[in-house]
């Protein structure tokens, strides 16, 4: 019985990564074969011309994403230092677990919201909405990252700087902040690879775009939102464009995520001791 | 941890020691006493003052957008509340033509789609973490571990990509004819093996819900006090029984967390979903049958919608799948935490 225990878990977690394996080769395999420079750079060509490309999209993602960064991570980080330092009391729990609900909340849902709140206000799809969008989505990570890390600074290193004359304030940001800095910019990316790969809240907010476009209050390509797009067409051209906007989109969001590990690997706060 | 935090395990799974463990739960708990401000003259105090108010805006902040979501939602969804009432989620309605509009199809769709996946994920997931906890042999943890994380890593654009080219041609060429020939009596499996349809999107939900079940029951079988486990292996017991009897038994309230926590996941899983429902808006017993969910109607109408009762009916879908959201997980947080008994949740993609 035991060794059928065994047997049964070791089968369970191969089966478990099967699929993964498998989605990694069918990627490899069939996105490379689309991947060139031409298709990093330019926009997308009608069906049947040759050399249609991504760049748009990559360019709209990294725009969306760095309006996401400005919105969220600040947010988080202020959220945070606030449960952390000034915390205690009722408003912190109630402000935990609303970060909490806040993270459970579908992302299709967070798109409604987004588009109720900005897209029919301001009378058109944009890059803002779909940045604030995802910023929302990064705060709760954000937070919580936050959170843990400053609790995680040792009680001698605030008392030290406090003893010193130094303000409240500035011993929070230049000391204990300063200290916890590498596992807070661990929380940050971790939120920024979830949000990398959403669709959902961008499809009526940015919207999506087949030209070059840098305005923010324009409607915006985006890398996940062109990988759909492609996907579900009838066209076998645009089924391999998509295989390789998801090469590309995964060797950003795993390089994201083993950029992590290894920073952690090799001791995060080695200012402290 | 007397001066030399260790690395975030929480946030990161990297296993602690049980005293270190307990040691950072002991951080946690213990809340720093006010430390007196110095009063050095009043330009400091403002500074103090203005810092603490910037932050403690920041935080309620986060109570101001869900605030404005829910409000949102509730006023975009007034109209179709007011035209249809309550039997909106009774009804099988969906005529955008007609005016006509009933939730039960989507509701059908994504009540059965993860119950699928939760019947395909929940042995697999603990079995993985049963495996990666007690039995695999620890140089490979690291390894397998950090795989697991990966899959909960990927966008769930490319889960629908590969499960539109490389899992439907499997269910319709060799999966489906087989469950029709073995279990087709029942009725679940009957009709035209498309491929695409209610049984392709539980799968696909499966494989996305299966790493976080997976790592949150890791977390709560770690949670598992070391005694546990040695009393039962100084009682005589096999590893299997002091797994059965020692450990899951007393995790039993956090793994039904966990599988909460991923059937939360799985009913607001919208992309994977879209691509492979077949989006028809019925409610039919077979599971080949294309179906459509909460999620899918609004991703895939949302921006064609014409009129407002269309729109209207629309978001309040978004309201209702919302508040299921929500509640399941609270429920599955309340389970896991008072087994894990408070310790910070790891992040879950």
């Amino acid at each position: 019985m035991d060794r059928l225990a065994t047997a049964g878990a070791g089968a369970a977690a191969f089966v478990v990564m099967a699929p993964l394996i498998a989605i990694f080769v069918y990627l490899v395999v069939r996105g490379a074969g689309a991947l060139s420079w031409a298709f990093l750079f330019n926009s997308p060509r009608p069906v049947g011309e040759s050399g249609g490309g991504i760049g748009n999209a990559i360019a709209g993602s990294a725009v969306i994403l760095g309006i996401a960064c400005l919105i969220g991570v600040p947010l988080g980080i202020g959220a945070g230092v606030c449960l952390a330092e000034y915390g205690g009391g009722r408003l912190s729990t109630l402000v935990r677990f609303v970060a909490d609900v806040l993270n459970g909340v579908p992302s299709i849902v967070m798109g409604i919201a987004v588009y109720a709140l900005v897209v029919v206000q301001q009378k058109h799809f944009s890059a803002l909405a779909g940045g604030l969008a995802l910023g929302i989505m990064m705060i709760p990570t954000v937070t919580r990252a936050t959170e843990e890390m400053l609790l995680m600074v040792p009680r001698s290193i605030r008392e030290a700087a406090l003893g010193l004359g130094v303000a409240e304030w500035r011993t929070v940001v230049s000391v204990t902040l300063r200290t916890a800095l590498p596992g807070v910019i661990t929380g940050i990316m971790l939120a920024f690879a979830r949000v990398a790969g959403e669709t959902a809240p961008l499809l009526f907010t940015a919207f999506g775009n087949q030209f070059w476009n840098w305005n923010v209050n324009q409607p915006t390509a985006a890398l996940p939102l062109q990988i759909y797009t492609y996907a579900i067409s009838p066209y076998d051209e645009w089924h391999r464009q998509a295989w390789a906007g998801a090469l590309v989109l995964i060797v950003l969001i795993v390089g994201t995520v083993a950029l992590v590990r290894w920073v952690t690997s090799r001791g995060v706060m080695k200012g402290t001791g | 941890m007397n001066g030399n935090p260790a690395v975030p395990s929480k946030l990161l799974r990297i296993p602690l020691g049980g005293k270190a463990l307990k040691q950072q739960t002991a951080i946690q708990v213990l809340k720093f006493p006010k430390l007196k401000r110095a009063s050095v003259g009043p330009g400091l105090r403002l500074a103090d003052v203005t810092f603490r108010a910037a932050m403690v805006c920041c935080a309620l902040s986060v109570l101001a957008i869900v605030g404005f979501i829910l409000a949102e939602l509730v006023l975009q969804s007034r109209l179709s509340l007011h035209t249809f009432g309550w039997n909106f989620f009774g009804r099988q309605a969906w005529d955008p033509v007609a005016g006509d509009f009933g939730a039960l199809p989507f509701i059908y769709g994504t009540l059965v789609s993860s119950l699928i996946a939760l019947i395909i994920s929940v042995p697999l997931a603990l079995g993985l973490a049963v495996y990666l906890t007690e039995m695999c042999p620890r140089s490979l943890r690291g390894f397998l571990a950090f795989i697991s994380d990966l899959l909960a890593a990927i966008p769930s654009v490319i889960y629908g990509l590969w499960a539109i080219f490389v899992l439907v041609p499997l269910l319709r060429k060799y999966v489906e004819p087989w469950l029709a020939a073995s279990f087709g009596w029942t009725g679940l499996f009957t009709g035209a093996p498309y491929g695409i349809g209610m049984l392709a999107a539980g799968v696909i939900l499966s494989i996305m819900v299966i790493p976080i079940i997976s790592s949150i029951t890791r977390e709560v079988l770690k949670a598992v006090p070391r005694q546990q486990r040695e009393a039962a292996l100084a009682l005589g017991a096999t590893r299997w029984e002091m797994i059965r009897i020692g450990v899951l038994r007393n995790a039993r309230a956090g793994i039904v967390g966990a599988m909460i926590l991923g059937l939360g996941r799985a009913l607001g899983e919208t992309m994977a979903v879209t691509m492979v429902i077949g989006n028809r808006p019925e409610v039919a017993k077979s599971l080949f049958a294309p179906g459509y969910t909460m999620a899918s109607v609004i991703a895939n109408e949302f921006t064609e919608a014409t009129g407002d009762l269309y729109l209207s009916a629309l978001v309040e879908i978004g309201l209702a799948l919302l508040l299921l959201t929500l509640i399941v997980n609270a429920l599955a947080r309340l389970l896991v935490w008072s087994v894990t008994r408070g310790m910070p949740a790891s992040t879950h993609a």
